[in-house]
């Protein structure tokens, strides 16, 4: 793997930590007008997801990580791993608990999401921003109600619950921001 | 209009306006600066010859000061190779000035009154701070600069979530002290004007010694709302010393790898025909007008920053 100077770093950047393959997300230049050069990096440790400083002397050279992110399409879930698909060359790679996180819970299948690869193996797994889903359980709809005031929660085919409107029913299908878990409307499919 | 009023300033105290050359045979050794240089092919040099882009006009100017002008200052751009950051541009202004007859104690004087008269309607400022190097780092740190050992400072580093950067020596101690005074000190410094004096010897740079114990240089650093904004000097006026530190700087360089620099001989030529007693300041223009302006980083006040150079 490619070694990168102080000078090559900027956001997005993958390096290798203590051993943890980290993004970096700023950095910042500080020297004193006669002393030593440093970069102030704040870096954030993929397996993790914690945000560390580090300093380093100017000119210094870190490893980079092989960290990648790749378009795959999720297939199913054995309770124990989570299967996903290249669709390019129908490669399937499996994903544990730990890299899945909380992406379980807007995990449908056949939709595609982005999965992080650190040395071939999912690191992180991504949902799409927005997800189609039935609602599976829900208080009874309350008619003439096609306000946002007040809500209830709903639970959805993939377990997520979610607050949705009042007129929603069991059965309806719902576009939702996973991004903020968020109901936005009420999808067609 | 900051440039007029420092202008108008220096023509009311009678300082004389100097220009100097750019471009120049001979660089700066100081291990921490790092030059451009380029090269000129033409009459007179037919082979080329190497010149290097200043990245301060002090050796011409302590020239002209060798040469009998008196008190002199000069406004103008200086370049020093990779200097790129939130307060950092590789090309910049300076405002450098000396006092012929003055110590560093008096300029520091000076400094303070300019800056009142410059920044008057735009920032008004309290009466300046003044710390020792030592009182600085026990106040901020908890540390004794001259009796410390890296050990300490790391603990004192630990102590605010800060890790040892990797390739930092136990031998580079002026290295350590300058990690806690970039990551500690400077973010925790008030606002408002502060002059921080009577480095350690081993950070006198081009300023003399004042004897005691242990030696201290009379050098001075101002910094304005937090920034390091300019540094100033009682300068050194021994050739024989300043040759003694141009060899210094280049052992420092070697340790680091880098280029060894040839010493300014007409500099040193100078200083052996005398330069006058004097005391001199160099000041960042874009820092100053970046604190008159409120910006966060150096490109909000530079029309061209290095991404659009």
């Amino acid at each position: 793997m490619a070694t990168y100077s102080t000078n090559e770093f900027r956001g997005g950047l993958k390096i290798m930590l203590d051993g943890d393959p980290c993004s970096i997300i700023e950095n910042e230049f500080v020297k004193p007008g006669k002393g030593q050069a440093f970069n102030r990096v704040k870096i954030r440790n993929l397996k993790t997801g914690r945000v560390i400083e580090r300093t380093f002397k100017s000119g210094e050279s870190v490893e980079g990580a092989d960290v990648m992110d790749t378009s795959l399409q999720y297939l199913y879930s054995d309770g124990e791993f989570w299967h996903f698909m290249d669709p390019s060359s129908y490669e399937q790679i499996a994903a544990d608990a730990t890299a899945v996180g909380d992406a379980t819970k807007w995990l449908k299948e056949q939709d595609t999401c982005e999965v992080t690869l650190w040395n071939g193996v999912p690191l992180a797994v991504t949902p799409p921003n927005f997800v189609i889903l039935t609602v599976t359980d829900t208080d009874p709809g309350v008619r003439g109600d096609t306000s946002g005031g007040g809500g209830k929660p709903a639970t959805l085919e993939t377990g997520a619950v979610v607050r949705v409107p009042l007129f929603i029913e069991i059965g309806d299908i719902l576009r939702i921001d996973t991004r903020t878990g968020e109901y936005v409307a009420r999808a067609k499919e | 209009m900051l440039l007029t009023r420092i202008r108008e300033y220096f023509a009311n105290a009678g300082v004389l306006e100097v220009e100097t050359p750019f471009l120049s045979a001979a660089g700066t050794t100081d291990p921490a600066i790092q030059s451009f240089s380029t090269t000129y092919h033409g009459p007179g040099l037919c082979h080329g010859a190497r010149l290097y882009l200043h990245t301060s006009p002090e050796y011409p100017m302590k020239r002209l000061l060798a040469a009998g002008t008196g008190s002199i200052y000069q406004i103008c751009k200086v370049f020093r190779d990779g200097e790129s950051g939130r307060r950092h541009n590789p090309e910049y202004t300076l405002l450098e000035w000396y006092r012929a007859g003055f110590d560093h104690v008096a300029l520091m004087v000076e400094v303070e009154s300019l800056l009142r008269e410059v920044l008057r309607d735009i920032l008004p400022l309290a009466p300046a701070r003044h710390w020792t190097y030592r009182e600085l780092f026990r106040n901020y740190a908890g540390i004794d600069p001259f009796d410390t050992s890296v050990n300490e400072i790391r603990q004192a580093l630990q102590a605010k979530g800060i890790g040892a950067p990797p390739g930092l020596t136990e031998d580079e101690s002026d290295g350590w002290l300058d990690l806690l005074l970039t990551h500690v000190i400077e973010p925790a410094l008030d606002e408002g004007l502060i002059f921080v004096s009577e480095f350690p010897a081993s950070q006198a740079a081009l300023a003399r010694l004042l004897p005691g114990e242990p030696p201290v240089a009379a050098r001075f650093e101002v910094y304005l709302d937090g920034v390091e904004l300019a540094n100033g000097y009682h300068e050194l006026t021994d050739a024989v010393e300043q040759r003694r530190r141009f060899e210094q700087d280049n052992t420092r360089r070697g340790a680091r790898q880098l280029a060894a620099i040839e010493p300014d001989w007409r500099l040193l030529a100078a200083m052996r025909s005398g330069l006058p007693d004097c005391a001199g300041v160099a000041l960042g223009i874009d820092r100053l007008l970046m604190i008159a302006g409120g910006a966060r980083h150096i490109n909000e006040v530079m029309a061209f920053p290095l991404e659009l150079a």
